[in-house]
């Protein structure tokens, strides 16, 4: 939940500032001091928290600052531009701005950006980019034109992309609106056209930017009170080509539609924004918060002094200018839950906030009363569905999917699925998935003869769902016994009970082998390999000889007697897959890569009857011997069951059923070479360790010996 | 500021002697170290323990006691029977004087230092006057029957107690008799010890002994009645040395098993006035024998076999966090003993009694920072010349095109001459040097070895050009009139006209080697110089102090440089002046006139003039991996002082050429490894 704290007047004075506010407010190199600069001749330090100027510095008489101050953070010095072409430097030492230093440059600039690890940028009026040093060691040099004549920047930022600074400014030429985007890491400057919606003739009033992954997510508050939202790739597929890029609604009505200025916007992170503007076209202004991807508004304050329509973020701190002075408004966004996203309630306020409260009908994302919303909310449509129901007329696919599940057949329901799977992903995605799914099972509780196994298997690999999203499914695929739909589940689902996963495990161990073969199940490079140890069982058996595994040497007491007798019988065995290839999919590529807690597994492992744990814990040996054939001690495939996952289940299975396990004639075999096995891993480990430790020994001579040499040549550089 | 191929030479075979007697002189503030092989030097404690004075070794002449008497008269006693004195301001042997004992064990001045004591190997106790420029024998005390090994006068002047084998003796000073003869205890621990020597002894005003003995005893006794008062055992070997404080209350004692002791005279319970001596803290600084001790007003010293001086400052006496309040290890003379011929890529190692000349491999590989390249040829050991007679190497020089080695002991002067054939080498002596060129303590050559420069220790520097096989006296510098002190440290620049010289404490002078007269001098200086050196083309005089400044005189103007005034007026980076160790050497990048490489026993330095100088706040140390970051913060981060550590110990660094360095390095470990075994000590679970 975001929350706005009590703000506090920075500047006890008015700024000397006419109604255009403060040219900027940037952060310095320490924390909790920002650099304000005003719009006339002066930049001001200030210490936030305590809410006074540590440092002034003006310009003479004549001179206007046309640019705000920044901080170099590489050096802590602070940089200005006045009358738009003479840069100077400075620090917290120096006294008059006349008296430090100066360069002249030959174009004028627009701003200098400067961020944390990264030298100050200057971006000219031309749209042209300069490092501040490349500037400085030449500062008369010529400065290309980029932008075209009539075109004039409107905004401009710079941030970093995976440790790469990124530059993007904006431009308008007649209505038209560009983005630039230049990318330092490889020099290269991508032009797109912002196209508008349709309907748009809005002025666009304000713009801020975050990084999504792939994308810069590019807001834009435009005259007629909406938020759209632009996604601007960080790598262009064609950089060299002018791209077109379309922005979406994204926040409707967010301020009163016929403010003609004083609305700005910023992002506070992923899901929040702050707006500055009237939210109706009478009242007066605000500052709200609002959550994008639940599209509530969170919170709001009223500023009945006016502002001047500019906003900075920096930190937790948000700075506008309040009436005549610089106001700061600490806020704080909360990682946006649902339980959040429901909005503040209207309870006991401070009498100068006014809270406005929106209910999201949750019914809505249900899909059924889209029509239903109250009064209340009709004036201030939030959900982006709207906007789509709005853009194209007909009904959504969600809907109609929805319907479909109701009453439509089989074939049908795939079709509308189909439908709503290739359109674009909404952030209810998923909940309209599981409602889905809980409908189609709804039904099949009330028509046994529908089974719409393709829909359910269809859904399931969307990787959207989860088994808390849809409680029946996996009871229904276990009384159905279908195997496969079980295995993509075990596979996909992050959050199965133990419970489950043990009446999966049971119902793979107990599922005839006949009726598996029918089955289309993931075999995922289970069968490859089971193959190849079936064809080179001789082969297989010298290699585990040399990993030192030797039962015929091993003398273990008496109870081995009976293997002594037949080793040849247990290295066979040993070395045979124990259950047939789909089985040991099935077990190998769901049961064991399932998450569990021993303690809650426990109890319902005891449920499984004998015989299958025996040859559950064949399989796990024979498993086990194959990892530790090889020196790194992995299986061969793509996600193989790593040594420890089946050690655990090993130990997991024995001790939920030793007692059952050692009473059974046909287990003990397998037990003991178990024991045996296990027991020569043991010495061989323990011989690994002394290898080690000599090796250790070996190596640290050899260190001496490269430190103790007498004379050498090397080479040094100094920095 | 650029990749250097670095030559680093670790085949330097250099042991320091062990220390055996350390005397602190409380007046001036002075440590004399006399070493095993003889030599003797001086440090100066109040100029950051610089070692600015030191006395060649002799073979013969072992030194076993050392000590300051009459104000700052230097005197020692050793195996050979002789009591030396010796001449701070000329820097040589005053005279040799038999005290006809046989080896002397052990000396003592007077409280009032008007009265010196030597204990002999027969026995006996002898009682000589210090005259204004000699000692005179006075008289025997009663003889013993064994060797004296320790003694030591009550500060009243009336009574000495001296420490023997098996028993202490108090003497009655003005009679010479015995008054109380001290018998202590051989048993060691149960067993009954052959003997027990008493290795050091101390009277105190009220009239305790304490001492210290081969069972590993301290112990305290009653000089009126010849009682033991306390007895601590304090280790299962020897306690070797002891020192007490001139308050009396508080004194060390080393072992033989490198640990030194502090006893302080504290309060048996607070605030009553009956105090005692409790043992406070153990130090294991060293790993063999302490021999020596010493207990200045605000540190406990130490020296022994493993070669280093301790200096563990005792921090209740330290008002101010200064250079003193660090513990200080010396392990490496405070000179150089390497020199090198940057054309022929020879260097020159000086030990005590032989020169060892070695020729630098080559590689043609090249590589990147950190790396080793392949040789393509091994150092070469070329030449290994002992000297004649028992005395040490005072100093050696190699001249730049290698052609010339000169080295002088306390009595000679060498000169030979170098002829390369291939790979024989032909050495050749310079006979007949001139009846003034006797002993020098400092040797240089000039750049294109014409000529050489030899700095005698009557504060004279003479000047002699070199012929082939022969030589020719040119000049000699006389010192101002009324100085006497000798000259340490020479340069040349290397144009060759100017000549420079620094003694101890008075300023740096420039002579004018065209015109063979004094040019100027540069002002005295409140710290001693450690480095001299003249930059090519501007003439700039570049000298290092031991408090770690770095001052640059531009002789032709006479006056400081900017530069110099600009980082006097910043001042040094904090970190720069509490270095440990004092710059030895200094030199030049033949081709960046702005570069001034210096290097300490740690670390050594290229200083960038053109580089802003750094601050406090700065990075001093920046070893600085290859980062991604741009040249563009490189470059603002940059300061002045580039510093390298990677090579250390360092005896000896400088340029060979633009792109390559000579780095002499002389790691403990293999100095350690040369010593004698320490006493094993049983330690838990071994």
């Amino acid at each position: 939940m975001a929350a706005l704290e009590e703000g506090f007047t920075l500047t006890a004075v008015p700024l000397g500032s006419g109604p255009d506010g403060p040219l900027g407010v940037e952060q310095s190199d320490k924390t909790d001091q920002f650099l304000v600069t005003d719009s006339g001749r002066t930049v001001i330090l200030y210490k936030v928290s305590d809410q006074k100027p540590l440092g002034s510095w003006s310009v003479k008489q004549g001179q206007i600052i046309t640019c705000p101050a920044v901080c170099n953070f590489q050096t802590g010095e602070y940089i200005v531009v006045h009358d738009n072409k003479v840069l100077r430097i400075w620090n917290n030492e120096d006294v008059n701005l006349d008296k430090v230093f100066k360069a002249t440059l030959s174009a004028e600039v627009y701003r200098i950006h400067s961020i944390q690890g990264t030298e100050p940028l200057v971006l000219f009026k031309e749209g042209a980019i300069r490092g501040l040093e490349a500037l400085l060691a030449e500062p008369q040099q010529k400065i290309e034109t980029v932008i075209s004549d009539e075109e004039v920047i409107k905004w401009t930022k710079f941030f970093m992309v995976f440790r790469h600074p990124v530059l993007i400014f904006i431009t308008e030429k007649r209505g038209n609106y560009f983005a630039y985007v230049q990318k330092f890491n490889s020099r290269i400057l991508s032009k797109y056209t912002l196209l508008l919606g349709q309907e748009e003739k809005s002025v666009t009033q304000s713009f801020s930017t975050s990084v999504h992954r792939k994308f810069i997510s590019l807001m834009s508050l435009s005259s007629d009170g909406c938020v759209y939202e632009t996604l601007i790739p960080i790598h262009p597929s064609d950089p060299e080509k002018n791209q077109r890029v379309v922005r979406s609604l994204l926040l409707k009505s967010v301020v009163s539609g016929n403010a003609r200025s004083g609305i700005a916007l910023t992002i506070l992170d992923q899901d929040h924004v702050a707006v500055l503007g009237p939210p109706l076209s009478a009242s007066k202004e605000c500052l709200s918060i609002w959550n994008t991807k639940f599209q509530t508004l969170q919170t709001s304050k009223e500023l009945p002094q006016g502002t001047s329509g500019q906003l900075w973020c920096h930190g937790e701190n948000l700075f506008m200018l309040h009436g005549k002075f610089l106001t700061v408004i600490p806020y704080k966004c909360e990682v946006s839950s649902l339980a959040g996203a429901l909005g503040k309630l209207k309870h006991s306020q401070d009498p100068d906030i006014h809270a406005m409260t929106h209910f999201v009908n949750w019914e809505t994302s249900q899909g059924y009363g889209l029509g239903s919303q109250n009064s209340e909310q009709s004036k201030r449509i939030l959900r982006r569905r709207k906007i789509e129901v709005s853009v194209q007329p007909e009904v959504p696919p969600s809907t109609q999917l929805l319907a479909a599940v109701q009453k439509d057949s089989e074939k049908h329901i795939e079709v509308e699925l189909r439908k709503f799977l290739a359109v674009k992903r909404t952030p209810d995605f998923h909940t309209i998935i599981g409602d889905v799914v809980i409908g189609l099972l709804g039904r099949y509780k009330a028509e046994p003869s529908f089974y719409p196994r393709n829909c359910l298997m269809q859904l399931i690999q969307t990787r959207v769902l989860s088994y808390s999203l849809c409680p029946g499914l996996m009871e229904f695929a276990l009384e159905k016994t279908d195997v496969q739909i079980l295995q993509l589940c075990l596979q996909q689902f992050p959050d199965i009970p133990e419970s489950v996963t043990c009446a999966c495990l049971k119902i793979f161990l107990s599922i005839g082998d006949d009726s598996l073969q029918e089955t289309d199940i993931n075999m995922e490079s289970v069968s490859d390999y089971t193959a190849t140890i079936q064809d080179g069982e001789i082969e297989e058996q010298t290699e585990i000889l040399q990993n030192g595994f030797n039962p015929e040497e091993d003398n273990c007491e008496n109870c081995a007697q009976e293997l002594i007798e037949k080793p040849r019988a247990a290295t066979e065995e040993s070395t045979s897959c124990p259950v047939t290839g789909k089985r040991a999919a099935l077990l190998r590529n769901a049961i064991l890569h399932s998450a569990y807690s021993e303690t809650f597994l426990l109890p319902h492992l005891k449920d499984i009857p004998a015989q299958h744990i025996t040859l559950f814990l064949q399989y796990l040996y024979f498993l086990y011997l194959k990892c530790s054939e090889n020196a790194t001690m992995t299986l061969p495939g793509i996600h193989p069951p790593t040594l420890n996952q089946i050690m655990d289940w090993i130990c997991l299975l024995l001790d939920a059923n030793f007692t059952v396990v050692v009473m059974i004639p046909e287990a003990k075999r397998l037990l003991l070479s178990l024991y045996k096995f296990v027991k020569s891993q043991i010495s061989i480990c323990s011989e690994l360790n002394k290898i080690e430790v000599s090796f250790r020994e070996l190596q640290k001579l050899n260190q001496e010996k490269t430190n103790t040499e007498l004379y050498s040549i090397e080479v040094l550089e100094l920095f | 500021m650029g990749e250097f191929k670095v030559h680093r030479v670790r085949f330097f075979n250099y042991v320091p002697s062990g220390i055996r007697c350390v005397a602190y002189n409380n007046q001036s503030n002075r440590l004399a170290v006399s070493r095993t092989d003889g030599t003797v030097e001086i440090y100066n404690l109040s100029a950051n323990y610089f070692q600015e004075k030191f006395f060649p070794g002799h073979e013969s002449r072992a030194t076993e006691a050392l000590c300051w008497a009459n104000g700052q008269r230097l005197f020692s006693a050793g195996l050979n029977g002789e009591i030396i004195e010796y001449d701070l301001q000329a820097l040589n042997i005053k005279y040799a004087m038999d005290a006809f004992g046989g080896p002397i064990w052990s000396m003592a001045a007077s409280p009032s230092g008007s009265q010196l004591l030597v204990g002999c190997e027969d026995g006996s106790v002898k009682l000589f006057q210090i005259t204004p420029d000699k000692i005179q024998f006075e008289r025997n005390f009663d003889r013993q029957k064994s060797r004296i090994l320790s003694l030591s006068w009550h500060p009243a002047g009336t009574h000495i107690a001296a420490g023997s084998i098996d028993y202490i003796s108090v003497f009655d000073v003005k009679s010479g008799s015995t008054i109380h003869k001290m018998l202590v205890d051989r048993q060691y621990m149960g067993v009954s010890k052959r003997k027990c020597i008493i290795w050091g002894v101390a009277f105190l005003s009220d009239g305790t002994v304490i001492s210290v003995d081969s069972a590993g005893k301290v112990q305290f006794w009653d000089s009126a009645t010849g009682t033991l008062v306390k007895n601590h055992l304090i280790a299962n070997t020897d306690v070797q040395s002891i020192a007490i404080s001139d308050q009396e209350d508080s004194f060390v004692v080393g072992t033989a098993e490198g640990t030194v002791f502090h006893f302080q005279l504290v309060s048996v319970t607070s605030n009553s006035s009956e105090k005692q001596w409790v043992r406070t803290k153990p130090f294991q600084h060293h790993t063999h024998d302490v021999r020596a001790v010493a207990h200045s007003p605000i540190a406990l010293i130490s020296g022994g076999t493993d070669t280093h001086l301790v200096i563990r400052p005792l921090m209740e006496k330290v008002e101010v966090k200064n250079y003193d309040a660090a513990l200080r290890k010396i392990t490496f003379p405070h000179r150089r003993l390497v020199s090198c011929a940057k054309k022929k890529q020879l260097l020159l190692f000086q030990f005590a009694h032989h020169l060892e000349l070695w020729r630098l491999g080559s590689t043609v590989a090249t590589g990147k920072n950190g790396d080793t390249l392949p040789l393509s040829k091994n150092a070469d050991h070329l030449l290994h010349l002992k000297t004649k007679g028992p005395e040490n190497i005072i100093c050696s020089c190699i001249s730049p095109c290698g052609s010339w080695i000169a080295y002088s002991t306390a009595s000679r002067f060498f000169l030979y001459r170098l002829n390369y054939e291939h790979d024989n080498i032909n050495l050749q002596r310079v006979s007949k040097m001139p009846a003034f060129l006797r002993s020098a303590l400092q040797i240089l050559f000039s750049e294109d070895s014409t000529k050489l420069f030899v700095a005698s220790n009557q504060g004279s520097v003479h000047v002699i050009r070199l012929l082939e096989g022969s030589f020719k006296h040119l000049h000699t510098f006389q010192p101002q009139s009324g100085t006497v002190e000798s000259m340490c440290l020479l340069a040349v620049s290397p144009d060759g006209n100017w000549l420079a010289a620094s003694g101890t404490s008075a300023g740096v002078h420039v002579y004018n080697v065209k015109q063979l007269k004094l040019h100027c001098t540069v002002p005295a200086y409140n710290f001693p110089v450690t480095a001299l050196a003249i930059a090519p083309n501007t003439n700039n005089l570049v000298i290092a102090h031991s408090d770690q400044q770095v001052f640059e005189y531009s002789i032709p103007d006479k006056q400081y440089t900017q530069w110099s005034r600009t980082i006097q007026k910043q001042g040094f980076h904090h970190l720069w002046l509490q270095r440990d160790t004092p710059i030895t050497h200094i030199s030049f990048h033949p081709k960046r006139p702005m570069h001034i490489l210096l290097h300490d026993a740690y670390m050594f330095c290229i200083i960038d003039k053109s580089l802003p100088l750094p601050n406090d706040k700065t990075l001093l140390y920046n070893p600085l991996p290859p980062t991604n970051e741009s040249d563009i913060i490189r470059r603002r981060t940059a300061h002045a002082f580039k510093i390298s550590k990677k090579y250390k110990p360092l005896l000896f660094m400088d340029l060979l050429d633009e792109r390559t360095l000579v780095a002499v390095e002389r790691p403990l470990d293999d100095i350690i490894a040369q010593l004698p075994p320490p006493i094993k000590k049983k330690k838990f679970g071994t």
